[in-house]
């Protein structure tokens, strides 16, 4: 199978700074696929780019067999889904979604059975003659989906669609997004800095920066195994220690200590990233361990963070998961601990 | 504090209220040969003079045609100055728009009188386009007349424009949207209450517009302008005179009444 969109060498320069390095990316056909990264990392960029609102310096984006890079944005069989919106407020609800559908020349009989299925696919059914300005912000928010999806695109880019939304809410509209997607069978590429949506709700995840794909990959490939030590950083929590690969055998020399790891990895020099909550504070040995002195632990709910200070000053934060009659079991600060993790936990990352 | 608030009271009362209510009283009075050159009465008959005689009536016809069509015309110029300003770079913009204002930086006489030589017979303009002659002439009033109020088209139009978010024409050319069907699906629906402000801007000044007719205009343009100008000093009809001054001002409360009208029904977007 081929995938919908491919995008090849695409650059783009505003003045001195360059947006987009020579990025390469391929969506496949029914995947949400996520770009993450921080502000400035090109995300947005890559979005307005397939949209047609920016101008390549260089490259190609295309879907299926047609290339987009020299289309204006109101003949490309994509949508968007703007990050505050963007509802005509001098139309109404139904005028909105109704709007794309209008343009390609559907009756208005035909337009409006659409516009009353779309509705009612976002659970707005009755809303149709009210304007934008009196509605809830998640109401809102479906409109502006139920009016991008309307017009049947191949492709829909959702630029932050949840950012605009209260936290509860947001938690109940990310798995509503994803069965939405999965019914209709469109693609999404869909913008965020939120690493934990992009976790939740990806099929696949591109984290970008500097104007450049850093990895892609499946939630699970890119935190359990990061391909450096940005995106190691980004997603989750990790701790970075710098060491020396000799087969299974990892030195931690600033700690005169050898742990061993579970995965194959060159021999040398390297970084070793370990997440927080895979660190476990006492309780029976594991394989590999090492001692330090507690210097803070604060109680988060459903976590105990405590920071542990190494041999050689070294920080190392780990997440006790709080269940089962640990309560609010706290650790005094000034307590001596041993630190252990299963070699599977070992993530190596070039240095 | 409470004089500061009863200041702008007294300001309206004496500077808006009293004036009004003098002509209002006037044109109320009976025509008397004196000084003052009436007696306080309670007559429609100047009103009705003023509303069924022709000289007035279609001098007020034709007040409300030229202003009508020089609002049309500064509107048809002024909303693709407005639109390439609020699309200019950001930098352009202030010194775009101190262009627009630069000519109240001279006297409005000197400038008509400017357009006098310009319009001439033996002018620059008469002599690169050909024609017989422009100055004393319905297009030459017209020029003046559209000169001098553009700005106020274009300064309302640019506050509004400007201020309309780019997302929503990105949206509706991601919807499918050609750039024309854009500007008429959603910029101009937009900009409306930026119109409405603008005509209303224009309108008002151009119906009651005494010196440009006279100045540029032919001698049998007969404006509402100008009646009341001659009823006033020429005649000494003051009670007439100040009739034509209380038809005028019922159209041009009818005209901002409409225009205020159209931006409620657009304000609460």
């Amino acid at each position: 199978m081929t995938s919908l969109l491919n995008i090849a060498g695409l650059t783009i320069r505003y003045g001195a700074t360059t947006a987009l390095d020579h990025l390469d990316l391929a969506v496949n056909r029914d995947e949400l696929f996520v770009l993450l990264g921080g502000s400035g990392s090109g995300k947005t960029t890559l979005l307005r780019a397939i949209g047609g609102f920016v101008r390549p310096d260089a490259g190609r984006i295309v879907l299926d067999d047609t290339d987009l890079s020299a289309l204006p944005p109101h003949r490309r069989p994509v949508n968007t889904m703007f990050q505050a919106y963007a509802l005509f407020p001098h139309l109404s609800v139904s005028a909105n979604v109704g709007f794309g559908l209008r343009q390609q020349g559907m009756s208005r009989a035909a337009t409006r059975q659409r516009v009353e299925a779309m509705l009612a696919l976002v659970r707005l059914d009755g809303f149709g003659s009210r304007r934008p300005a009196h509605l809830s912000g998640g109401q809102q928010q479906r409109v502006a989906l139920a009016r991008s999806l309307a017009p049947n695109p191949r492709l829909l880019l959702l630029d932050e669609p949840l950012s605009a939304l209260d936290q509860s809410l947001r938690r109940d509209t990310r798995a509503e997004l994803v069965r939405m997607r999965r019914s209709l069978g469109v693609s999404f590429v869909l913008v965020t800095h939120d690493q934990e949506e992009a976790l939740e709700m990806a099929d696949r995840i591109g984290v970008m920066r500097d104007g450049r794909m850093a990895q892609v990959g499946t939630p699970a490939d890119l935190y359990e195994r990061p391909a450096n030590r940005f995106v190691a950083e980004f997603l989750g929590a990790a701790n970075i220690l710098p060491c020396i690969v000799d087969g299974t055998a990892v030195a931690l020399p600033a700690l005169g200590i050898v742990v061993r790891t579970a995965r194959p990895f060159p021999n040398g020099p390297a970084l070793l990233a370990l997440r927080a909550e895979r660190l476990r504070i006492g309780g029976e040995p594991l394989p590999n361990a090492v001692d330090g002195l507690v210097t803070d632990s604060s109680y988060a709910g459903d976590v105990l963070s405590v920071s542990v200070r190494l041999a050689d000053g070294t920080i190392l934060r780990v997440k006790r998961p709080l269940a089962d009659g640990l309560g609010s079991a706290s650790i005094a600060p000034g307590s001596a601990v041993r630190v252990g993790w299963q070699p599977e936990a070992c993530m190596l990352l070039p240095a | 504090m409470r004089l500061v608030l009863a200041l702008p009271v007294v300001w309206l009362l004496l500077l808006l209220a009293a004036p009004l209510a003098i002509v209002v009283l006037i044109a109320f009075a009976v025509p008397a040969d004196g000084v003052p050159p009436y007696s306080i009465g309670f007559t429609f008959d100047n009103l009705w003079l003023v509303a069924s005689d022709p000289l007035y009536r279609d001098a007020l016809v034709r007040s409300i045609r030229v202003a009508g069509v020089s609002t049309l015309i500064c509107l048809a110029m002024g909303f693709p100055m407005a639109l390439a300003i609020s699309r200019a770079a950001v930098r352009w913009q202030n010194p775009l728009l101190l262009a627009v204002m630069l000519p109240f930086w001279t006297g409005f006489l000197m400038r008509i009188n400017a357009w006098i030589g310009l319009l001439a017979d033996d002018g620059l303009i008469v002599r690169m386009l050909g024609v017989s002659r422009l100055l004393y002439t319905d297009t030459a009033m017209y020029i003046g007349i559209v000169y001098t109020y553009l700005p106020f088209m274009v300064l309302p139009l640019y506050a509004r424009l400007s201020r309309l978010d780019p997302a929503l024409m990105e949206a509706a050319a991601d919807l499918g949207a050609s750039p024309w069907r854009v500007f008429c699906r959603v910029t101009l629906p937009l900009s409306l209450p930026g119109v409405a402000a603008g005509a209303a801007l224009v309108f008002v000044p151009a119906i009651g517009e005494y010196v440009i007719p006279a100045l540029l205009g032919g001698p049998q343009a007969q404006l509402i302008g100008k009646v009341l100008w001659e009823e006033f000093f020429a005649n000494r009809d003051w009670p007439t005179a100040s009739a034509v001054a209380v038809w005028l001002l019922l159209v041009l409360v009818a005209v901002p009444a409409a225009a205020v009208r159209l931006r409620r029904r657009f304000s609460r977007l």
